[in-house]
């Protein structure tokens, strides 16, 4: 293919520091969970004792599916980190595809491109070929690594490929989502979403243990990665799905190029209006039309995410029930009602993770719309520096309320449906799910803060989502430091429902928060725009 | 006259780059003024300066008798601007731009609106992301050009525009001529020479000439060829004359403006048969301000634009 090895020399070289980044990112947080593990769980006694409690959590079950051996450390790493790490090497996959192929097409890039001597295929295939290479050396690297501390060959490579081979179906979904629409944020939305239903659909199989719908880990591509099940039984021969579909989609991808225009998508663009509704007339009036889009998508992705979650609820309890034994150690904490809020609480925590990147990306808006020049359109007008900040930082901070409450709705609807309560779990559960709007808006503080201060790292919003859901996620289990785990806003949270809810740890949030958005104001008022 | 615009000693770096060095620039009020300038010379800094966007290190600048960094938005009702390189929302309708940039500063003339979209050949129900740069352009263009303000400043507005649309644009600038005070930036000397009353010339951010286009003709040199009776006498000692080419009786020169007298007089003692005189153009002047940076080169870096 004409033009491969230059696309790919290329990219290589535009990515040189973002690769380097996730590659030693995902590989040094595996690697050092594996011997935090291997200290704190280093006899099999230990771990034993992990998987008969924390490994028969629900709540657990529906986050990071079963513990399927516990006889090894790299049984409980692939448990621990298998789905939440490859959740990161599939979007690593597609935004690197995207990043290289309708990315580069929108701003018109590719043009250049496609103009000098490169096949038409060419672009495509070079982002996948990168993508490919970094996920595979992200998995050897893993594999490599654990071989390194002891683990078995079998299991390490089998853990060490099923994660890349998450990676490898992420590279062929953003392929086509690339082909499908003209606009880069639409296409990582698409395979966002494609993203979201293989973990929830892996999560309603794991959700209820054997009692549930376990087949459908088997329609999912996060799923395929515990099926694998490295370290208890490596199952090589489950790799075949994700690659049988990896090539699926490339194939499909590639017809796509082939038919399209460059520059065009395959969903057709029509004619709009000639004039602008009376809404579209401030800031605030432009900031809705371009931020609704994705309220609305984060909105009914939470409500359905918290459907989905609360819809378990019920399946945890009967679990409880059928284990007698499960059931006197638990009513010990407090009974099965307890532990269904324990495991209420647990999920919420991990949707108001999933609502902070949403407001990382609500909020990270107003750089977009700085480096394409739309800003300094806006701020020609006599529309102030406040006000246009403003009018994105209220979808932002409002936004989170919103699609927090949509997260508790949806699992309180059906969890309620389900202990025949519907509206008391709505508002218990829409509750709980607003007791972490102050944490949510810290790390909306932290991105408009960086935004103002530090505009060419203002992506650093999101490196502060991983070390706040590493923090949060893995810091109990490696039993980090306290003060290590208080830095995240999310620790100061009440675990709610179930835990008492005091005013004070979210009155200072807020202050926090607060203060962060006053130093974006002031910061952003005193620096050059463009 | 008042100025509308008036800038001096301007300076901004950026880091070890001084893409604006001391730069002055007066516009008056009702004028249509050239900012003219090669690429990376600091146009569109000045402007981002003059707009609040970019806050100049040292020197002063006022707009519309305020100051640009600290009056912003209440400058901002008094003046649209349109950008070098207009980038639009891709999924809002070239209509809806339109209308929102105009309603943020405060509403547009209709009968305007839809007679330069008209003349423009634009239609406004395309979405962003499927236009051309020409009819991105033609967006500002329509939504700066209906506005009711008293300054419009815009930074190379015809780039991408074919000459038809060129001509309209034209066309639509001088309609509002007395009313409006224009700050024109570009690098198509044509345009400029059509219409602008008074020209800045600028390089590596620095003013180097100002002045009505007649203040700067002197600066410029005639070409003449001739085809004389006899041989040329006297031409060759002549202070102001450059680049002579004697072919027998016929000669070829160049002479600065202000010779162009003496020249003629030379030319009349051998006797004239035919005479072509060019009048100077901008362009000549603008390659003769430029010239001389070429060997030098390596001083312009792409900072604004």
């Amino acid at each position: 293919m004409t033009g491969l090895g230059s696309l790919v020399r290329l990219a290589l070289r535009r990515d040189r520091l973002l690769l380097a980044a996730w590659i030693i990112g995902l590989v040094g947080i595996t690697l050092s969970t594996a011997s935090t593990l291997e200290e704190l769980y280093g006899s099999v006694d230990s771990r034993q004792q992990l998987a008969a409690t924390a490994g028969s959590n629900p709540a657990f079950l529906a986050m990071l599916g079963p513990l399927h051996d516990a006889s090894t450390v790299g049984g409980v790493l692939a448990w621990r980190w298998g789905v939440f790490g490859s959740l990161l090497i599939g979007l690593m996959s597609m935004f690197l595809v995207t990043r290289h192929t309708r990315a580069e097409e929108e701003t018109g890039r590719l043009e250049l491109i496609g103009s000098a001597v490169v096949s038409r295929h060419a672009p495509l295939a070079a982002a996948v070929v990168v993508a490919l290479l970094a996920s595979t050396a992200i998995g050897l690297l893993i594999a490599f690594g654990l071989l390194g501390v002891g683990q078995s060959a079998a299991g390490s490579f089998a853990f060490g490929l099923a994660f890349a081979s998450v990676g490898w179906v992420f590279t062929g979904v953003g392929a086509v989502s690339a082909q499908l629409s003209e606009s880069a944020r639409t296409a990582n939305s698409i395979s966002g979403g494609v993203l979201g239903a293989a973990y929830l659909l892996r999560a309603v199989g794991d959700g209820a243990g054997d009692q549930g719908p376990t087949w459908l880990t088997w329609l999912s591509p996060l799923g395929w990665l515990e099926q694998t099940r490295a370290f208890a039984g490596d199952r090589y021969w489950v790799l075949l799905l994700p690659l049988a579909l990896f090539a699926v989609l490339l194939v499909a991808a590639s017809a796509l190029v082939a038919k399209r225009d460059i520059g065009g998508g395959l969903l057709p663009t029509r004619l709009g209006p000639a004039r602008a509704p009376a809404s579209l007339g401030s800031a605030f009036g432009l900031a809705w039309r371009l931020q609704r889009g994705m309220l609305i998508g984060w909105t009914v992705s939470l409500f359905g995410l918290g459907a989905v979650y609360g819809s378990i609820a019920r399946g945890v309890e009967q679990m409880l029930e059928a284990n007698p034994a499960l059931e006197k150690i638990l009513s010990q904490m407090g009974g099965a009602g307890a532990i269904v809020d324990v495991y209420l609480a647990s999920i919420i925590g991990i949707i108001a993770l999933f609502s902070a990147i949403y407001v990382v990306q609500a909020t990270l808006r107003l750089r977009g719309e700085e480096t394409e020049f739309r800003a300094e359109a806006v701020l020609a007008t006599p529309v102030s520096r406040y006000a246009w900040v403003g009018s994105h930082l209220v979808f932002a901070t409002a936004g989170t309320a919103v699609v927090l409450a949509a997260a508790g709705a949806g699992a309180g609807l059906v969890h309620g449906a389900r202990v025949g309560d519907v509206g008391g779990q709505v508002v218990r559960l829409v509750g709980a799910a607003l007791t972490h709007v102050p944490a949510v808006w810290v790390v909306a503080g932290i991105a408009l803060a960086l935004f103002a201060v530090v505009p060419k790292l203002a992506s650093a919003g999101w490196a502060v989502i991983v070390v706040f859901l590493v923090l949060g996620q893995l810091g109990p289990l490696l039993q980090l430091d306290q003060w290590a785990m208080d830095l995240s806003p999310f620790t100061h949270i009440p675990k709610v429902p179930g835990a008492d809810v005091t005013a004070g740890p979210l009155l200072w949030l807020t202050v926090v928060a607060l203060g962060l958005v006053a130093v974006g104001f002031a910061a952003f008022r005193r620096r050059d725009v463009g | 006259m008042t100025a509308a615009i008036s800038v001096s000693a301007l300076v901004k770096t950026f880091g070890p780059t001084r893409a604006l060095d001391g730069l002055d620039l007066t516009v008056h009020e009702g004028e249509v003024h050239g900012f003219l300038g090669p690429n990376g010379s600091g146009k569109s800094t000045t402007i981002r300066v003059l707009l609040g966007l970019l806050r100049a290190d040292a020197g002063s600048a006022s707009l519309l008798g305020g100051d640009p960094w600290r009056d912003t938005a209440e400058l901002h009702r008094r003046l649209a601007y349109v950008p070098g390189d207009v980038s639009l929302w891709p999924n809002l309708t070239g209509g809806e731009v339109i209308d929102l940039l105009s309603r943020l500063r405060g509403g547009l003339n209709e009968k305007r609106r839809a007679d330069l979209l008209e003349r423009f050949e634009l239609d406004p129900r395309k979405k962003g992301r499927t236009y051309s740069k020409g009819n991105r352009q033609k967006v500002a263009l329509v939504a700066a050009l209906a506005s009711d303000v008293e300054l419009l400043i815009l930074d190379e507005p015809t780039s991408g525009l074919d000459p038809l649309m060129e001509a309209v644009f034209q066309e639509a600038v001088n309609e509002l001529r007395g009313r409006r005070t224009v700050l024109l930036s570009s690098h198509i000397l044509a345009e400029v020479e059509a219409l602008c009353d008074r020209v800045s010339i600028i390089r590596n951010g620095r003013t180097v000439e100002t002045g009505t286009l007649a203040d700067l003709r002197h600066l410029t040199r005639t070409s003449v060829s001739a085809e004389l009776v006899g041989a040329p006498n006297g031409l060759a000692g002549l202070s102001g004359v450059h680049d002579l080419e004697v072919d027998g009786t016929r000669v070829k020169f160049e002479v600065d403006t202000d010779h162009l007298d003496t020249a003629l007089r030379a030319l009349v003692g051998s006797g004239v048969r035919t005479l072509t005189s060019q009048p100077p153009t901008l362009e000549e002047l603008f390659l003769r301000h430029y010239e001389d940076e070429a060997p030098a080169g390596g001083v312009e870096e792409a900072v604004s634009s």
